[in-house]
């Protein structure tokens, strides 16, 4: 019974039969060859004179070992490199703590808000004996997870502000902020940072000149603040009325009422929408190599872009770098499935 | 309305109009002192670089507008057919993804499931780099197909050329006649297409597997087979439901497109990159891509209520 269900599945009717072999047969003319170039060829020590004997028969996974913590941490003072891996270290820990339900309910949002500050310290230095790194060596791993973590850290409280103000009962203000929103979401990120690349400091009064990367994260937030805000205010519209008769009945004020009644239950409802603006904001900071700060993409460029030896074997760099980009956005689905706000 | 809430619009819009007016005092002052010229008068003027390809005849004597104008164009020749091209691949691995054999549905997931999960702009540099560093030089190009031809410097397809339909063969420094799609335009087209198809594929799963399961059982109940009844019944239902979302990862494939700056292809953004660091008119080109793009938006909004419209009105009672 269970082997005729099986040949239903695999050869039920012509199209299935069809499929099926179709399928089989792509994977035995693909796989054999994938396999002995990933790993029966392949070399794994960071040997440039064996790589190169190998002639790409096989992946020279040597060159992960050989470029690894140019690739992940970036220009970032080998000295210093310790500070780089706590800062990347406590965002990506606090990821995995939410993931994985350890932290949960009020400790969620203290929880992702802080290590991002906490990074920027410890990247930053120049107090408590740290030596002070200048931004522009911030790079790799950190500078990505930086970017994410601050970036949403910056954006949801923006984002919830936006959408309060769209249900305001002022006109203007409604007007001004549709505009954003509308503005800011109908833009590439691109034309976003090229603004704060080289608009942004044409801006600036005399005397007020902030690093590239300070304007990038402007940039950032206000771009992923503008999405923040429609998935916030789609929360609000979907609260049942019901909710704010309740609160009233119970003598709340308007205050009360939305610190206690409304946000926490928008919040949670949306928290699946909000995960996922935060997927799409990690792979997004991949974009942020085009005006020069090299996170993680950038960094793998500037590692091997220069180097004629090793650069043949970008591609197995590459995958290197798509596994960690793979890992981190499946850890915030994750994070979208665990329904970390609730208590 | 309140007279209270009539000065707390003012004040708003007092605050914003004196924010805007002294950001131009600033920002003026900072264009002087660079010795900076503001205006839009240099698109009549001679742009001074080329496109690296471009769908109209462009040299460094024509004007920054014309300039402008082919990055536009280039942009659409990447996203145009990337879109048709997503669309199609979407439809296919989201139908995959619900398919009942085990193989298929496997295939279709690992598909999805690595495309939607890495950056965008790792995807493009990867393709690049196969199509410019992996494949051979052009004077050793693979024979596809008969008169196509795939090497370091593009694809080469049959096509009009100066003496009527060409079909390409190789010649003494590669491959002669027909025409050539460069690397960067086929990097952005796969990569365009690939990437928004994996989008599309779930979207158009979640859209099916958000349909009540009566709709499913009533057709087998009427003795359906189960592929009609997804075809007949299912289908047409979640493209409805579907529509909105796909529109807007068409949408954003569009402003993906913008990538192409990274990997050398000109599109609109890389022309205003180009210009603006020559001109140093900084203000002016940003705008001019940001208005492109809200023009863009708002046409694609427009296109999708119009799609809606029309497929709300086949909707039974």
């Amino acid at each position: 019974m269970r082997l005729d269900a099986l040949r239903r599945r695999f050869f039920g009717d012509i199209v299935n039969t069809g499929l099926t072999l179709l399928v089989l047969a792509a994977l035995m003319l693909w796989l054999p060859p994938l396999l002995e170039w990933a790993v029966l060829n392949a070399r794994f020590a960071p040997d440039i004179a064996a790589c190169e004997a190998l002639d790409h028969r096989g992946a020279c996974w040597g060159v992960v070992a050989e470029k690894a913590r140019f690739i992940l941490l970036g220009r970032y003072p080998a000295d210093e490199a310790w500070r780089s891996i706590l800062a990347a270290g406590l965002i990506a820990g606090s990821w995995l703590g939410v993931a994985t339900g350890v932290l949960r309910g009020r400790s969620v949002i203290p929880a992702l808000a802080l290590p991002p500050l906490v990074a920027i310290t410890l990247l930053g230095g120049g107090l408590g004996g740290l030596q002070s790194v200048p931004t522009e060596l911030w790079g790799g791993l950190p500078l990505t997870l930086l970017l994410t973590a601050a970036g949403m850290a910056g954006a949801l409280p923006l984002g919830i502000a936006v959408a309060y103000g769209r249900r305001s009962s002022l006109p203007v203000l409604r007007g001004l902020l549709t505009a954003y929103v509308e503005l800011a979401r109908g833009i590439p990120l691109i034309a976003a940072l090229f603004v704060a690349s080289f608009l942004l400091p044409l801006f600036f009064p005399d005397g007020v000149a902030l690093d590239m990367l300070w304007r990038v994260l402007i940039a950032i937030v206000l771009f992923a603040a503008a999405y923040l805000s429609e998935i916030i205010r789609g929360g609000l519209q979907a609260l049942r009325i019901e909710q704010l008769d309740a609160a009233a009945a119970l003598g709340f004020s308007e205050w009360q009422t939305q610190r206690w009644i409304v946000l926490p239950q928008v919040l949670r409802a949306v928290a699946p929408s909000l995960a996922n603006s935060a997927i799409a904001l990690f792979k997004d900071t991949s974009l942020v190599t085009i005006v020069s700060l090299y996170e993680l993409t950038g960094s793998l460029g500037l590692a091997l872009s220069g180097d004629a030896q090793w650069r043949p074997f970008y591609l197995e760099a590459w995958i290197f770098i798509a596994a960690i980009y793979w890992a981190g956005c499946v850890l915030l689905a994750r994070i979208s499935r665990a329904k970390p706000l609730r208590p | 309305m309140r007279a209270s809430s009539r000065v707390v619009q003012a004040l708003i819009l007092a605050v914003v109009v004196g924010l805007c007016v002294l950001l131009a005092v600033t920002t003026a002052g900072h264009l002087e002192q660079r010795g900076i010229r503001s205006g839009f008068d240099f698109l009549l003027e001679p742009a001074g670089f080329t496109l690296g390809e471009s769908m109209l005849p462009v040299d460094a004597a024509d004007s920054t507008l014309l300039a402008f104008v082919a990055g536009l164009l280039n942009t659409l020749r990447a996203a145009l057919p990337g879109a048709a091209l997503a669309l199609g691949i979407g439809i296919l691995a989201g139908f995959g993804r619900l398919a009942d054999n085990p193989l298929v549905r496997g295939l279709a997931s690992a598909y999805v499931n690595a495309f939607r999960n890495i950056p965008l702009l790792l995807q493009l540099l990867a393709w690049y780099f196969i199509l410019t560093d992996l494949l051979p030089a052009a004077d050793a190009a693979m024979h596809l197909a008969p008169g196509i031809f795939l090497s370091k410097s593009g694809l080469s397809v049959p096509w009009w050329g100066e003496t009527g339909f060409e079909i390409p063969e190789p010649g003494g420094f590669g491959i002669d006649g027909g025409a050539r799609l460069t690397p960067e335009y086929l990097t952005m087209l796969i990569g365009l297409a690939l990437y928004s198809a994996a989008y599309i594929a779930e979207t158009l799963r979640a859209a099916v597997l958000a349909l009540p399961p009566g709709q499913r059982l009533a057709a087998l109940a009427l003795g359906m087979s189960p592929r009609r009844a997804f075809i007949d019944v299912l289908l047409p239902q979640a493209w409805r439901a579907a529509l909105p979302p796909v529109t807007s990862q068409l949408l954003n494939l569009f402003k993906n497109a913008s990538l192409a700056v990274a990997i050398g292809y000109p599109d609109l953004v890389s022309v205003a990159g180009t210009s603006l660091n020559q001109t140093g008119r900084a203000i002016e080109c940003l705008v001019i891509v940001i208005a492109v793009y809200l023009l863009l938006s708002l046409v694609a909004a427009a296109i999708s209520h119009r799609l809606e419209q029309r497929t709300l009105q086949g909707r039974p009672a």
